[in-house]
């Protein structure tokens, strides 16, 4: 479903501020996988999903979505093949506009834009039986500005945004980081729903490593731009946090020193 | 002061009002919604008059001479988006580039820096002259309100289609628009070229209004349109739940300005003055949220009412 092959981007090259942010990457997803990315700060995770959702071309390598090579193809493009979350609230919606009209901005994905109508009376009733599900009242404020939701419930939103046009991929960027902890077991919970209801195959960064291992069927560690760890199936479910801090120190040599993971 | 004075010189700061209205709605269209500020229109004002006066004199109907000055603006419009985003220029400086080179070409367009046409050999659809005695669609001021009319019920249609909503989303999010497949360096190209296209169409009404056309009739042209959209936005801030009725207010903005202009033009102010303040209005009405924000304390409604709920109890 996704390939990258040797992947490699350099930020401020010859500078002295240069910062080579992934490293000869190389990953393959198959179809239905939901891959959870770890790594410390820096590590490259987010400039993978980026390199992948096409913000800016690699410097070198290789990017295939569903056996399409998508490497030199403009971010715009390659929105047809992908659903995205963002880790800040504010990125994923047009804050201006209803909640009804970011829904339709998101079914017209990967399609013609003309002169039909922007939104029709149609999906305004599938929009309201899919907010529904939701469960967040959304449906009874359909024409609401996004502006005026929480963060939760604009990334709750966005999920479904993202599922609208059925993705080949879907990213998820530590969609739940800005939210409180309640609300992100929420988010992550709906998380699950959508990629099991749409079979997704799914990318998704945490800084949580018992979330890492309480969801999907795979999970990668990354450092210094690249992967270290690679975990799948039965392996995957038996990891404990420990394991991972034990498995991280081994495989990059060094102490895992970054609060954030060590929090979780 | 002869107050009869100011009264007759208003059907005319009317229909002018009308006429800067629909500039002002093409300010509205860069300014508001695709959250750009382009200068293009500076240029573009004189050349809409310019061409549909050249047109017109060149023996073309009146409405082929509106539509080659619509068309001209889009154009200009079309040199300022691909200056930002083909070459990557901030846009206020890519308007500015085309505004400048605009003055070139409106001076070559025009063959010297004004030129007159007189309302009695061609039957110009706006002009001063019609402002009394005759009948009432022959008005400017009814002949400019169809006009905005008809421009708001387009503009109102075409923001509610697929690609006006992609407008929309690429003003208010760009980095989501590309998310979602939109690709925002087309639809900021197209909004530059609708919003410089309303312009010149104001620009061909103006020059028909003044039985001229005049190089320098779009200097400070966007401070006017600014002035119109901001008049509009605080004087109707109540109604403005709907986009025809932001447009409307923008227009009636203009209208707005063009009264309180002509009044201080009857209070004997100093006509040398009237663009310093124009510009002091504006600046004046863009700070004032800003200051209001970093100097009053927010009052949050949900604060007070926890306050509330602990004194109750």
């Amino acid at each position: 479903m996704l390939e990258l092959s040797h992947v490699y981007k350099v930020f401020n090259p010859n500078t002295v501020n240069e910062k080579i942010a992934l490293n000869d990457l190389s990953l393959t997803l198959n179809d239905g996988d939901f891959v959870t990315v770890i790594g410390g700060n820096g590590a490259g995770k987010s400039t993978m999903l980026n390199a992948i959702a096409g913000v800016w071309r690699p410097d070198a390598g290789k990017i295939l979505i569903d056996g399409v090579d998508v490497t030199a193809m403009p971010e715009h493009k390659r929105a047809k093949f992908l659903g995205r979350v963002f880790q800040d609230p504010m990125l994923g919606t047009a804050a201006g506009m209803g909640i009804d009209e970011n829904l339709a901005l998101a079914a017209r994905r990967g399609k013609f834009r003309g002169l039909g109508w922007g939104i029709s009376k149609a999906e305004k009733v599938e929009y309201k039986e899919k907010l529904k599900t939701l469960e967040l009242g959304l449906e009874d404020r359909m024409t609401a500005k996004v502006g005026l939701l929480s963060g939760g419930q604009r990334q709750a939103l966005t999920l479904l945004m993202a599922s609208l046009q059925q993705p080949k991929l879907l990213l998820l960027d530590e969609h739940t980081a800005a939210l409180d902890p309640k609300t992100a077991a929420k988010v992550l919970a709906l998380t699950d729903r959508i990629v099991k209801e749409n079979k997704l195959t799914t990318l998704m960064i945490t800084h949580n490593m018992k979330d890492a291992i309480a969801h999907g069927n795979r999970l990668i560690m990354m450092h210094e731009g690249r992967v270290i760890l690679d975990i799948a199936g039965e392996d995957k479910k038996k990891l404990t946090v420990d394991d991972l801090l034990a498995k991280f120190s081994v495989a990059s040599g060094s102490e895992f020193a970054n609060d954030r993971a060590m929090l979780s | 002061m002869d107050f009869t004075s100011l009264l007759n010189q208003m059907p005319g700061a009317i229909a002018l009002g009308l006429i800067w209205g629909i500039m002002a709605i093409g300010v509205y269209i860069t300014y508001r919604v695709l959250d750009l500020a382009d200068l293009t229109v500076d240029g573009t004002m004189a050349t809409g008059g310019a061409v549909c006066v050249m047109m017109i004199l060149a023996g073309y109907s009146i409405p082929v001479a509106m539509i080659g000055a619509t068309l001209a603006g889009m154009l200009a419009g079309l040199v300022t988006g691909l200056l930002h985003t083909a070459l990557g220029i901030p846009a206020i400086l890519a308007g500015i580039l085309t505004q400048l080179s605009l003055y070139s070409i409106n001076l070559k367009i025009l063959g010297a820096a004004n030129q007159i046409i007189s309302a009695r050999k061609y039957n110009l659809l706006v002009s001063l002259g019609k402002i009394k005695g005759v009948p009432f669609y022959e008005n400017p001021i009814f002949v400019s309100f169809v006009f905005v009319a008809v421009l708001i019920a387009v503009l109102y249609w075409f923001f509610g289609t697929a690609m006006g909503s992609a407008l929309r989303a690429t003003g208010n999010n760009p980095s989501m628009s590309r998310a979602q497949g939109i690709n925002t360096n087309r639809m900021k190209l197209l909004g530059l070229m609708v919003s410089n296209g309303i312009v010149a169409l104001a620009g061909a009404l103006l020059a028909q209004y003044d039985g001229q056309a005049d190089v320098q009739k779009g200097r400070g042209a966007i401070v006017i349109g600014l002035a119109a959209v901001i008049i509009g936005e605080v004087v109707f801030s109540k109604l403005l739940k709907n986009f025809a009725i932001r447009l409307a207010a923008v227009a009636a903005g203009g209208v707005i300005y063009y009264i309180v202009y002509q009044t201080a033009i009857w209070m004997d102010l100093d006509p040398d003055l009237l663009k310093l303040l124009s510009a002091a209005v504006v600046a004046l009405f863009l700070g004032v949220p800003y200051l209001e924000r970093r100097f009053t304390k927010p009052a949050i409604k949900s604060i007070a009412k926890t306050k509330e709920e602990k004194t109750d109890a």
